[in-house]
């Protein structure tokens, strides 16, 4: 049996009158890419978001069910949400760097959670960066603003940022879609070597992507998982013909 | 329903294109034995012409494939479709290739009549082309049971090969003179038997389009 990082139960989510998310059960594997796909507006990215409680800021929001991170559910009234984003990171679709330096960015989140001596910090920063893949290429401008780099830097910059906390999920929301072909490719390339340290689960809109990055795949539609299968099974032989549909350019 | 219209017309075009090429193959064998059976040695050398014309269409076929693989990334059943064409293709282009080389050998046997060799020949001739026939009609036409069909009839083209070759020991006792002959007689024999097993993948490739399997194992 696989390890299970992260286990939903019956999660229904209701923006005020609208039911957004009905009945998922879904088991999201350790050390894995699990990739989330479905037509604008069927709840994946939402979905995502209740895994480390970000739909928690949105005021008509109502969830029934459980999201159990290593066993332990998530809105437990005792759950500080802070440390669990600490634990459960996440990257978003537009790449946003704070307006400081490369340094900073990433000492930012360590700092907030107490640590102050400055090698340790550095030890940090290269970490991350080179768990992000982008060390080579901002080694000699740390000290540089963020904003200033491209914007597949940035966002690798973000992935960075999200790892220096050393978390144990990494959340990421379309993490590719505002970015060139090439940088695209160095976050997919990404993604299979974080894997080996974090639990990924990313949405996307690109179906090639999830083929080529994810191991389990997960397909929605108006708020249903439709079908969630290894991804080879999904993008070869899935069972629903409404993914079939899908997956082949046939929608609607 | 489709919003695909751009990939659905590039595959219907390979399709056509494949379909030529078994029509052309299919054609190519009923020829060489109407020929043979006019004593038409014209007819027969043309065969020998033929074999360039079926490379074109397969390669016509190949890059037809590789391109839609290229720019559509077809996913689930339309890369079976498309995956199950350029295997076809190979098995069509072989037949094609034994055609020719039966031609040949027929040129080497001055046009005899296969019967002369083997009562079994004509009926080995005829189970072939059906074979044949059946395995392309099953591909084009999308039926797993005509393939299932298929597959299962080729064990009556290989008994009518091991008959064929016993009928040919038989003369060759009788008459040793004309072991020439009877050697060109099995190696055609044994062509329209390795026909029989090309006939036999085009109606695995049938079903693993329409099931991922090949042989019971899936591959995709």
């Amino acid at each position: 049996m696989d390890n299970i990082k992260i286990k939903t139960e019956k999660l229904n989510l209701y923006y005020g009158g609208n039911h957004a998310l009905r009945d998922i059960d879904m088991s999201i594997r350790a050390n894995a890419v699990t990739a989330f796909i479905g037509p604008s507006g069927c709840g994946k990215s939402t979905f995502l978001k209740t895994l480390n409680r970000m739909n928690d800021l949105i005021d008509s929001v109502k969830i029934e069910g459980r999201v159990l991170l290593d066993g332990e559910d998530i809105y437990a009234p005792k759950v500080d949400t802070t440390l669990l984003r600490k634990r459960v990171g996440m990257v978003f679709q537009q790449p946003n760097p704070f307006p400081m330096s490369i340094y900073d960015n990433i000492a930012y989140g360590p700092r907030i959670h107490g640590i102050r001596k400055r090698a340790e910090l550095d030890g940090i920063v290269e970490r991350s960066l080179r768990g992000a893949a982008i060390w080579n290429e901002v080694k000699d401008r740390l000290h540089k603003p963020a904003l200033g780099l491209s914007g597949g830097q940035q966002q690798r910059l973000c992935i960075a940022r999200a790892l220096a906390v050393e978390p144990e999920v990494l959340l990421m929301d379309e993490p590719t879609s505002a970015l060139d072909p090439i940088s695209t490719l160095k976050v997919e390339e990404l993604m299979g070597e974080l894997k080996k340290d974090y639990t990924v689960v990313v949405v996307t809109h690109n179906m090639q992507q999830a083929a080529r990055v994810s191991d389990d795949a997960a397909f929605f539609l108006v708020g249903e998982v439709i079908e969630f299968d290894s991804t080879i099974n999904l993008f070869s032989r899935p069972r629903d013909k409404r993914t079939e549909d899908y997956i082949t350019g046939r929608f609607g | 329903m489709s919003p695909r219209t751009m990939f659905e017309s590039e595959l219907t075009q390979l399709r056509e294109n494949l379909k030529q090429m078994c029509f052309h193959v299919e054609a190519v064998y009923d020829r060489l034995f109407a020929a043979l059976e006019n004593g038409d040695e014209e007819g027969v050398l043309a065969i020998l012409e033929q074999d360039s014309a079926t490379r074109e269409m397969e390669k016509r076929v190949e890059a037809e494939c590789l391109a839609l693989i290229t720019r559509q990334q077809p996913m689930a059943k339309d890369l079976r479709v498309v995956s199950a064409s350029l295997k076809v293709v190979t098995d069509i282009q072989r037949v094609g290739v034994h055609v020719t080389d039966m031609a040949e050998l027929i040129l080497r046997l001055r046009l005899q009549e296969l019967s002369g060799f083997s009562g079994n020949l004509p009926g080995m001739v005829r189970a072939t082309q059906h074979l044949l026939h059946s395995a392309i009609e099953a591909f084009l036409h999308r039926s797993t049971e005509a393939a299932r069909t298929v597959i299962e009839g080729d064990d009556e083209v290989d008994d009518l090969f091991n008959l064929v070759k016993n009928d040919l020991v038989e003369l060759l006792k009788k008459d040793a003179a004309e072991v020439d002959d009877c050697i060109d007689v099995l190696m055609l024999a044994k062509y329209l038997e390795k026909i029989g097993d090309h006939a036999v993948n085009v109606g695995e490739w049938e079903i693993f389009q329409e099931t991922g399997n090949m042989r019971e194992t899936r591959i995709l």
